[in-house]
């Protein structure tokens, strides 16, 4: 059985690809600060921050007992926050830095640790379509998602040689929580930079996962994929 | 507690040995050379051994140790040069854990 980690399952995105991945009959373990109000079969929840080193070692301590494996992360979970930044509070900034990098950050060295055991693992990280677009109002979103796709480029190559695959896609806006709060007339600015100007979906979120996360993609490494066309 | 040490990461250099280019010698017991001039190890092999140490530590000690840290990497003489020193480092590592705090 595959056993495939993602952060930020609560709800949104990270909860459909929890209930997409179980249904296909891996063992899902899943994170998010508050409990999750839905259960799932092969799904075990943690209640953890993501940026939190003694919550995440313990985490993965326990999947390395009880699972003695990981196959997948999905270092689905981010915050966003839009406000120019003249008016952006440092606290804003650091809970950004804290989520989307440190947390990521920790989520794959930890993953890394445990899947160099069988030389074999796929880690995804998630950026965003605002890092070329460089989005105004945006910046320090836009500034963790680059780091983001910085660490996605050199863990793909320190991690490499033990078998371990990293990449990541970069969602367009898709309607989550995430952008609940951008206005409208905003949202459809940003769809029309896009080649094709739609929202996303959850299904095209889930076939770029599939396609980094299966077996053949073993020579597929340090990519950003950008949803849409960018 | 060294002597189990020893075990343990005799245990782990036994079971990392087939995807080496050079074995770490396990017969040789604690003497046997990992890192460093002469050892087999490469950058590579030893974080991968470094892991599994920690790992073990924590499931047999209960204790979590980072052992790559700075102190270590600035030694004179590498904690990670044979079986032995790396033993002694981890038993000092945890023994400093286990010291209360002064009031």
């Amino acid at each position: 059985m595959k056993v495939t980690l993602i952060s930020g399952t609560r709800k949104g995105i990270g909860r459909h690809l929890a209930e997409y991945y179980a249904g296909l009959g891996h063992q899902v373990i899943g994170c998010s600060r508050q409990a999750p109000d839905w259960t799932l079969p092969n799904y075990r929840h943690f209640q953890l921050d993501v940026a939190d080193e003694a919550a995440v070692r313990d985490l993965f301590a326990t999947v390395r007992r009880e699972f003695g494996q990981l196959d997948h992360l999905i270092n689905n979970a981010g915050v966003a926050a839009m406000n120019h930044s003249l008016l952006t509070p440092l606290g804003t900034a650091r809970q950004l830095l804290d989520t989307n990098v440190l947390g990521t950050f920790l989520f794959a060295r930890e993953a890394a640790r445990l899947m160099q055991r069988r030389r074999w693992g796929r880690i995804v990280n998630f950026s965003s379509v605002a890092v070329p677009f460089k989005l105004e109002g945006e910046a320090m979103y836009v500034a963790a998602k680059a780091a983001v796709e910085g660490l996605t480029h050199v863990l793909a190559r320190e991690f490499g040689p033990l078998g371990v695959t990293v990449n990541a896609i970069g969602p367009g806006p898709i309607r989550t929580d995430l952008i609940r709060n951008v206005p409208p007339e905003k949202i459809t600015a940003l769809l029309q930079r896009q080649a094709i100007p739609r929202a996303g979906e959850f299904k095209d979120v889930v076939n770029v996962l599939d396609f980094y996360l299966r077996p053949e993609s073993d020579f597929i490494t340090g990519q950003i994929m950008y949803l849409g066309g960018v | 507690m060294k002597a189990e040490l020893v075990e343990i990461i005799l245990q782990l250099c036994a079971a990392q040995n087939p995807s080496l280019p050079r074995p770490v010698l396990v017969e040789q017991r604690g003497e046997a050379q990992l890192y460093g001039r002469g050892g087999p190890l490469d950058s590579l092999g030893l974080v991968s051994l470094i892991v599994e140490v920690e790992a073990a530590v924590e499931d047999r000690f209960g204790q979590s140790v980072v052992l790559a840290d700075e102190r270590a990497l600035s030694q004179h003489r590498s904690p990670f040069r044979t079986v032995d020193a790396l033993a002694d480092y981890v038993v000092a590592m945890l023994a400093e854990r286990s010291v209360p705090p002064t009031p």
